[in-house]
Formats: C-alpha cells, structure tokens, sequence
C-alpha cells in the first residue's frame, strides 16, 4: 500500500510551510546560484520548487506541481473507468506518504463531485462513497505497542478532518481474515508465519494475506472498489523482484492500472506518480504521515528496492523507463474494469470504460492461479489433475502453487506442509477448491446432455 | 557415519570426502561428482535443446578467457565421449589492446595446443582499419564498449564464414543472460528482451548462435578451471571500469548471496516474457553499405567505422533523430543519456 518513499526530498532545502494562503513557496537561494528566479514552465509567473529529485525537479511551481500531481491521478482515474459515480471506494491507507496522497486525492475528487451535487437543481449525479481502512500487522511484525496507538490517534484525525463527505474508517488486524473460520486467529496466524523461513516468503506471505483482508473488509462493508497508492517508483520495484523471482509470465498481471482478478477490484490511481513527488506534495501540503519502526529486512524485496533507488539517483528518468519496458509486456484480461452493465450507471461513463477496454483483446482468455498469492500460472506450472487422485488435500494443494511460493512460502517436507495447510485461512483454501470444482464444472456443462445419472463418483 | 569425524562425505558418492560446496546447489560434494554433475548437465541442454547435428562445423568464440577455455575443454570432451561427431575449430578476436588482447591471445594459442584444435584468429585492423587502442585515443572512455561490442559481432561472423562454419558457439554463461535480462528491462530495449534469454540466437541471420553455458553459474565455470587447473586469462578488459553493466552485475552478486536460485529465475522470467504484439520492433532488412545483417540503412558497424574515418566519433551513439549516413551529429537527449549510455550493448 504505502510506497517506501524511497529518494525523499534529497537536499532537505524544504521547511514544511502552511498552506492557509495560496503563496508561492520558492526555493532558497543558495541552491539557485545560476539565475535569481527560475521562472514555472507552465505558468511562468512564480517561482519554481525544487531539490525533490525526480524529472521534473525545478520545472514547476508549487501550484503547478500540485495541479500536475493532481492531474496524473486523475487521468488515471477517468480513462481506466476506475471510479463511476454510484460506486462506493474503499482506500487502502497505511499512513506512508503513497497512501496519504491516494486518500487526499479520492477526498479532493468526492469532495468536488459532492460540490456539484449540491449545487445541480436535479441532483441526477450520485456522489461515490469513500471509505479508509488501516490493516494492523502487528500480530506479525511486533511493532510497539505505543507507536501503534499513536498511529491510531493520527490516523484518525486525519480521517475525521476529510469531511465533508464524512468517510467510514475501519481499524483492522490482519488476523481478521481468520475472522469467519475460529476464534483463535491470532495463534494460527503466527503459526503459519513461523513455517515460513525464508524471509522474502515472509513478507510476500504478509502481502498475500494483506489482500485477503482488504478484500474481505471490502465485501462485508460493500465496498466494490479497492484504491491502493502504489506508485511508480514501487512499481519499477516491484518489476525487477518479480523478474528475479521467475514470476515473468505473471508480472503483468500486478503492475496495470486495474486489477479486477479478485472479487473487488483493485485499483491504481497513482501509478503515474513517482514516489519523490509523492514526498514532495506532503511536504507542501503538511501532510502527516505516520511510519511504523521494523526490523530491518534482508529480503530480496528490500534489495531490490535500495538497487532502483540507486539507478534512479544515477538517472531520474530510470523508474519510468522500467515501467514502460514492462507496460509492453501483454497484460491480462482481468487488468480492465468489468463491463458495467448497470443500468444505474450514466451512460457516458459506460461509454468511456467500454472505449478504454478495447485495447486489451489480444490478451489470453482463460488463467489458472496460484491459490497463494493469485497470481497466473505459467505453462510449467499448471498440473494434470489425472496424476494427482489420491493425495492428501495439502499435497494437492502444494502442486497446484506457483513454482515461486513452492519454493520461498512452502514447506518442503509433507509433515510440515499439512500443518501448514491446516493453519491456512478458509478462504484460501476454498480458492483452490474452487479452482478445481469451476474446471470439473465447465467440462461437465459440455457433456451434461449425455450424462445419464446424477451422484457419479465425483470428489 | 560412524563415531563423530569432522570430515564430511559426498553426498552424492558418499564414498568420498567433500571438498566443495557447489554454488548452484550448495550441496556438500568431492570433486569427481562435481566434474561429472557440470558436465552431464551441459550435455543434457546441448542435447534437451538440439544445439547440433552430427557433421556441424562449430566455431568456438575463444578469448582466453575462463568461459571459453572451460567451453573449448568440456565442448570437445564430451564431442568425444559421446561421439556429437562435431568439427570444432577456435575463434578468436585480436581488438587491438595492448596489455590485454595480446596476452589472452597467447593463452588461446596455447589452448589450441592443449586441446588440439585448429585455431583463426581474426583482427580489427585488418577488417576495420582500426585498433581499439586507436579508437580509445579518438574518442576516450566513454561508448567505447559499443564500438567494441558491435565490431566484434561482424568480426565473429566473418571468421565463422572463413571457417565455413555452421554454428557459433560463446562462453555466455547464465550470470551473463541474467545481467542482460535486467540491463535490457532498466533500458527500455524490448525487442532485444525478447531475444535475449534464447539459447539459439540469430537463425535467420549469417550463421547461428548457441550458448551452452546458458544455464551455468558464473562461479562453477570458475571452480571447474581452478580444479582442472585450465589455463586462462583473467583479467578484466583495460578499457571497461564505467560499463553501466557494472550496476547489474553488483546487483547479481548481492542477490546470488541471498538466493543462488534468483539467477536462473531472472532466465526462466526472460523466457516468459511476452510481448505485446502492438509493439513496434525493428524491421530486419540488410546494410546497404556491406550487406550485412541490419534493421537500419547501414548496420551498425558501418556507422560506427564512418565516424571514426570521417573524425566524427559520435556519430551512432545516442539517439538520432538524423537519418543515418548523414553529415549532422546526433543529438544529445540531454547531457544525461550519452554519459550513461550502455557499454558491452552486445547484440545477440
């Protein structure tokens, strides 16, 4: 959810300034030896802000920059359909600056749409609902109990002071995902946490029941949009890990603007934001965000993510250029909003979104997924059930995982993977059956005409 | 094991004592399991991806080096144990850098006599008319990986030709692919990405490439020549230090500390790669100057050698919004993307 706010405000030249008057900030003269003023590209009357890092440093005044800020989020939102006006939005916030940005700007649009709902005589416009939940992962990863509170209180104020609209704000463990299975989530949750060894498995494992929760949060409370504030600079990370974890075929699916694999889609609005700029605006803007102290990771993710923030400061142009080489990869059939077919709907929204999906025909038509971590399976990876009768349901389990949590997330020997399987939330184990009951369904929907008694034999 | 001895057996003869851990495995082995385990598994890719056919006249890439010493004993070890029936000549590229290309070049010649194949060496001077010493004094430390890169490729070829050989075969091992796997995804070159990872390049071209060493770690290369006691040459290139393929490489290092597997994961990812077919990809047609393989008017080479004789060194480095052949220089696209540029861009 949040991004790492890798490459902050580089040459802290920054002082945090309240924005009650629309003043210019400019930037301190020391760092402007070559010219007195540079003047904004765009609208060339005040005065730039720099020193944030990124491509566009010192090219824009604050208000422009804020405005052009805006402006990538909203493009993203309009042209990919990602939110229509009877919908009801539920923004993943982890109080990193990513988040914050996200929450801020989903205000700033409901805000406006609320506005001309008040004034338009019909009031024919519904205004989309907004709701904020913080997943709590300290069962996991020990954060202190008091940083924890504190997070809290700040979390929500920040919430409370987003009104009008008033939003929805729920506080939730991670080990909710448990929530309908037994009372003792916690324990099974830590359990399961401890199986896993290698720590890259780990924090993916978290990543994995992360999306579980939020899904889950979002079901119950009707929530039919799920808005993460994954930039671009988590992107590009995210990128070279999956490379480097053999996920090529499958990297697609996680790095579009939509994700629409789950129950409730998962949606991008920032994608085209880098992460300096991210920092930058809640610099300007004061915005607080909240960072909770872990242990220091020595995953392939962390590796990862210290490499491209060294390649971006060697270029700026560098974690865009990652982006764009794998926007060219094909992605997915699922990386599109599903066709609205309510009729509740305005028809130019309906419009838009079918003229946006066009695109995406040359993607492949049917997926098998992971029951892990939901991502595509490869060729390789897909497992003839014919072989496969008489296992345990955890071995079977266990096959028809992708090849990278088979090695980082499972365990390798049967005993410990039954244990496993047993401390698995319901719902995870209930994607895999489905999986295979949806297959056995399809094939026999073709040949249902020729059966001639119910109550075969079938598992 | 009886009683407790400190000494480990191998655990895959278990009959005699471990010396090595293998990088790729990190199991517990003597060294026969090791020699037998790295050559069997090179035979098992020649022969899983029908890199020959009985009869092929094979050139082997021979710089002196570690990959294509290693690649020159075992490729005519196991051309005889299983009797491929190969024909296996040495081919090797003099640049033109002192200190460094001569003194490999010695260890090639060498190798010729210790392996007991025949051995061509072709130069720089006498295609090109230049050195790479020279070229280095012309246009300094910057891009000249890619002059050398692109040069080397026609050399190979024109080599091959003279051998009249039916496939290339080069000491690319897998620490190699996985670097320009990654250095192609960090610069945006999608249509090399999509080539890359193969184990057979170039088949519609002059003549066919083959990488055995596509799925072998760099490190195992190493402790193979080391045990066997294999003559190479290890130094690095003089005119490399600020290849940008330096960043990948660290990167790598680091990684195969953490996860030795990730390295063939970033090859399994290359292979799965697919492309959008919306993409726009270079058109293969042919160099207008010398027939060579290229998707511009003139091939690279031929762009390259045309600045350097008309003293405009930059030309055909960057990106040109200039048709090519003509007077203009290229552009910079801001003072960062020429520093930064890509060296060891080697085509495959």
């Amino acid at each position: 959810m949040a991004c790492n706010g890798a490459g902050g405000c580089q040459s802290g030249c920054y002082k945090d300034e309240e924005t009650t008057c629309d003043q210019p900030t400019t930037a301190p003269s020391e760092t402007d030896s070559k010219s007195s003023s540079n003047l904004c590209i765009k609208c060339k009357l005040n005065d730039v802000v720099s020193g944030y890092g990124g491509i566009d440093d010192g090219r824009f005044c604050a208000d422009c920059f804020r405005s052009n800020l805006f402006g990538k989020f909203r493009l993203a939102v309009t042209s990919n359909a990602m939110i229509s006006p009877t919908d009801k939005v539920l923004v993943a916030f982890s109080g990193g600056p990513s988040s914050r940005v996200a929450l801020q700007f989903v205000h700033d649009l409901q805000e406006r749409a609320h506005k001309n709902f008040e004034a338009s005589r019909d009031r024919s416009l519904p205004v989309f609902g907004v709701g904020v939940v913080f997943i709590d992962e300290s069962s996991v990863l020990s954060i202190p109990s008091h940083e924890m509170e504190e997070a809290v209180e700040v979390i929500n104020l920040i919430v409370s002071s987003l009104a009008p609209p008033r939003k929805e704000l729920h506080f939730v463990p991670i080990e909710t995902v448990y929530s309908s299975d037994s009372s003792d989530g916690k324990e099974r949750l830590i359990e399961l946490m401890n199986v896993v060894s290698d720590p890259t498995g780990r924090e993916d494992m978290l990543l994995s029941l992360r999306m579980v929760a939020l899904q889950k949060v979002a079901s119950e409370f009707g929530y039919n949009r799920i808005v993460l504030g994954s930039c671009i600079s988590r992107i590009a990370s995210h990128v070279i890990s999956a490379t480097v974890k053999g996920q090529g075929y499958s990297l697609p699916a996680d790095i579009q603007y939509v994700d629409a694999r789950w129950e409730i889609p998962v949606v991008l609005p920032l994608r085209d934001c880098f992460a300096q700029e991210i920092n930058m605006y809640c610099r300007l803007d004061s915005l607080k965000t909240i960072k909770l102290s872990t242990c220091p990771s020595s995953s392939i993710n962390s590796l990862v993510s210290s490499f491209v923030t060294l390649l971006q400061e060697e270029n700026p142009s560098r974690e865009s250029t990652i982006v764009r080489t794998a926007g060219k990869l094909i992605p997915f059939h699922f990386n599109r909003i599903p066709e609205i077919i309510d009729g509740n709907v305005p028809l130019a929204t309906r419009r838009r979104q079918k003229r946006y999906n066009l695109k995406s025909n040359e993607s492949v038509s049917s997926e098998s997924f992971c029951p892990l971590c939901n991502s595509p399976l490869d060729k390789s990876e897909i497992v003839d059930w014919s072989n496969h009768n008489n296992c345990r349901s955890s071995d079977t389990f266990y096959t028809s995982c992708c090849s990278s949590c088979q090695f980082q997330i499972l365990p390798s020997d049967s005993t410990s993977m039954e244990k496993f399987y047993t401390d698995l939330p319901h719902s995870m184990v209930a994607r895999a059956n489905k999986v295979n009951n949806d297959k056995l369904n399809a094939l026999r929907e073709q040949i249902q005409d020729c059966l001639l008694s119910d109550g075969e034999d079938e598992t | 094991m009886e009683g407790k001895r400190s000494v480990r057996m191998c655990c895959l003869c278990n009959e005699r004592r471990a010396s090595l851990n293998r990088p790729k495995t990190l199991e517990q082995i003597c060294r026969e399991c090791f020699y037998l385990a790295f050559e069997d598994e090179i035979h098992q890719i020649i022969v899983s991806n029908r890199l020959f056919i009985r009869g092929d006249r094979v050139a082997i890439g021979a710089s002196g080096g570690k990959d294509s010493t290693v690649l020159a004993y075992v490729l005519s070890k196991l051309n005889r144990i299983h009797d491929y029936g190969l024909h296996l000549f040495l081919l090797s590229v003099d640049e033109g850098i002192t200190g460094y290309r001569d003194d490999s070049l010695e260890t090639v010649h060498r190798n010729q006599i210790q392996y007991g194949l025949p051995l061509k060496v072709v130069s720089y001077k006498d295609l090109y008319g230049w050195t790479m010493d020279e070229i280095v004094k012309l246009i300094g430390l910057k891009n000249n990986c890619t002059f050398c890169g692109v040069f080397r490729r026609q050399a190979l070829d024109r080599g091959a030709a003279f051998l009249k050989a039916d496939k290339l075969v080069t000491g690319h091992n897998a620490d190699d692919i996985a670097e320009t796997v990654l250095l192609n995804i960090l610069r945006g070159d999608i249509a090399r990405l999509s080539r890359c990872s193969s184990i057979i390049t170039g088949e519609d071209g002059p003549i066919p490439r083959c990488k055995p060493f596509k799925y072998t770690y760099e490190k195992e290369i190493v402790m193979y020549a080391y045990f066997k006691k294999l003559d190479y040459f290890s130094t690095e290139c003089i005119y490399s230090p600020n290849a940008y393929r330096g960043f990948a490489r660290e990167f790598i290092k680091d990684l195969e500390r953490i996860r030795p597997r990730a390295i063939l994961d970033i090859i399994k990812s290359g292979e799965n790669f697919r492309i959008s077919t919306t993409t726009k990809m270079p058109e293969q047609g042919t160099c207008e100057r010398c027939g060579y393989i290229s998707s511009q008017k003139w091939c690279k080479a031929c762009v390259l050698l045309d600045g350097l004789n008309r003293g405009l060194p930059k030309l055909g480095i960057g990106r040109s919004r200039v048709a090519i052949g003509c007077k203009e220089e290229n552009e910079s696209h801001g003072g960062k993307s020429i520093e930064s540029k890509q060296c060891g861009s080697l085509d495959f």
